[in-house]
């Protein structure tokens, strides 16, 4: 999901209007050039979908362009008992939207007294995206969440913007987006179930970042089934 | 708590990269002793959090972090610590470019006590 070409397009006005990594030449005094504000700090996510079960995959690498800071960065957020919410992009602005989007679905719980739905949250986080049109959040969400009573399972992405995308089978965000579709395309079976998901999902997360420099350091996945939710951590190349 | 402070401080920097006077120009690293026993934060310009056992800011961080990689443990005493900060400066006397190995050193324990002092970073050869 989200614009593939990172100089051009909706965004891009929108990116210039915000303050800017390296205009007031911080830390590492290179010049950005072409990189995208959604490429500073590196990030891998993709969801998938199982019999009955979803899951979030991400990476923990916390770094700024070339740097690594940290590798324990939590991008995957649980909003309820039926919707996970993975976050591309800015740091920075991951910490901020999850932490707002937190607040929505909490308020929700307690005017509603019911949980909101994945596709509700979906379409929550689509308006609270636009509603910054022009100053937007630099991150590429990804929601996978159970649907309904049925717990049908259900998955969408986004871009910074929040157009919406919807697929039956995997979504994929961050900087190795690209290497994440080809794995993601190879392994992807449907209807597997919560231990053969997380196996697929894993070999698909650490093939991809493996290709990416600004990727990887660790990972961990996030399985939700009607019944439980499960995180695993994954032992990858620290490189 | 320190948890406290860092997410606080985290929001006002997040609150400011989109304010009329910009982002505030500082990045961070806080320390604190409490409850739940030392922790270390590492604070970005932009707002970005992260708890650390250990870090670095500015051209430091390309010298120190590997540094500190190999060397730090957990549960290390005030000495131990100290001497790997030595070691890291010492490490900048040498190869960087900045001659200037003359650091303060700021801690606090689980007491409550603060030690301000010099500490000689100075490269041994």
């Amino acid at each position: 999901s989200g614009p593939s070409d990172s100089s051009s397009g909706e965004g891009s006005r929108a990116r210039r209007a915000v303050e800017r990594p390296g205009r007031h030449k911080q830390q590492g005094g290179r010049r950005r050039g072409a990189m995208s504000i959604l490429e500073y700090n590196g990030s891998a996510l993709v969801a998938m979908t199982g019999k009955n079960c979803v899951a979030i995959a991400s990476d923990t690498r916390f770094g700024a362009q070339q740097l690594t800071i940290g590798t324990n960065m939590k991008r995957v957020f649980k909003m309820n008992d039926k919707t996970l919410l993975g976050l591309s992009g800015l740091a920075s602005d991951v910490m901020t939207v999850s932490q707002k989007l937190r607040l929505q679905t909490d308020m929700y719980k307690l005017q509603e007294e019911r949980e909101m739905k994945p596709s509700v949250f979906n379409n929550m986080l689509s308006s609270f995206l636009y509603a910054r049109r022009f100053g937007p959040y630099f991150v590429e969400p990804l929601v996978a969440g159970l649907e309904g009573p049925e717990n049908k399972p259900f998955i969408a992405g986004q871009d910074l913007l929040g157009a919406s995308v919807f697929t039956d089978d995997f979504v994929v965000c961050g900087t190795s987006e690209q290497e994440l579709f080809g794995t993601c395309e190879s392994f992807y079976k449907p209807n597997l179930g919560p231990d053969e998901l997380f196996e697929t999902i894993a070999q698909c997360m650490l093939a991809a970042v493996d290709r990416d420099c600004l990727a990887g350091w660790g990972g961990v996945v996030h399985i939700l089934t009607p019944t439980k939710y499960i995180v695993k951590e994954l032992k990858g190349r620290h490189d | 708590s320190t948890h406290a402070s860092a997410h606080f401080i985290r929001n006002e920097l997040a609150k400011a990269i989109r304010s009329r006077g910009g982002a505030h120009q500082a990045n961070s690293l806080l320390g604190g002793v409490d409850e739940d026993g030392p922790s270390m934060y590492h604070l970005d310009y932009l707002g970005s959090l992260e708890k650390v056992n250990f870090g670095a800011q500015g051209y430091a961080s390309y010298f120190s972090l590997s540094l500190m990689d190999r060397h730090w443990k957990k549960n290390m005493t005030m000495e131990e610590g100290k001497e790997l900060l030595k070691l890291c400066i010492s490490q900048l006397d040498t190869r960087f470019i900045i001659n200037n190995p003359n650091f303060r050193l700021v801690a606090v324990t689980a007491e409550g006590k603060v030690l301000d002092e010099v500490l000689d970073g100075h490269a041994s050869t």
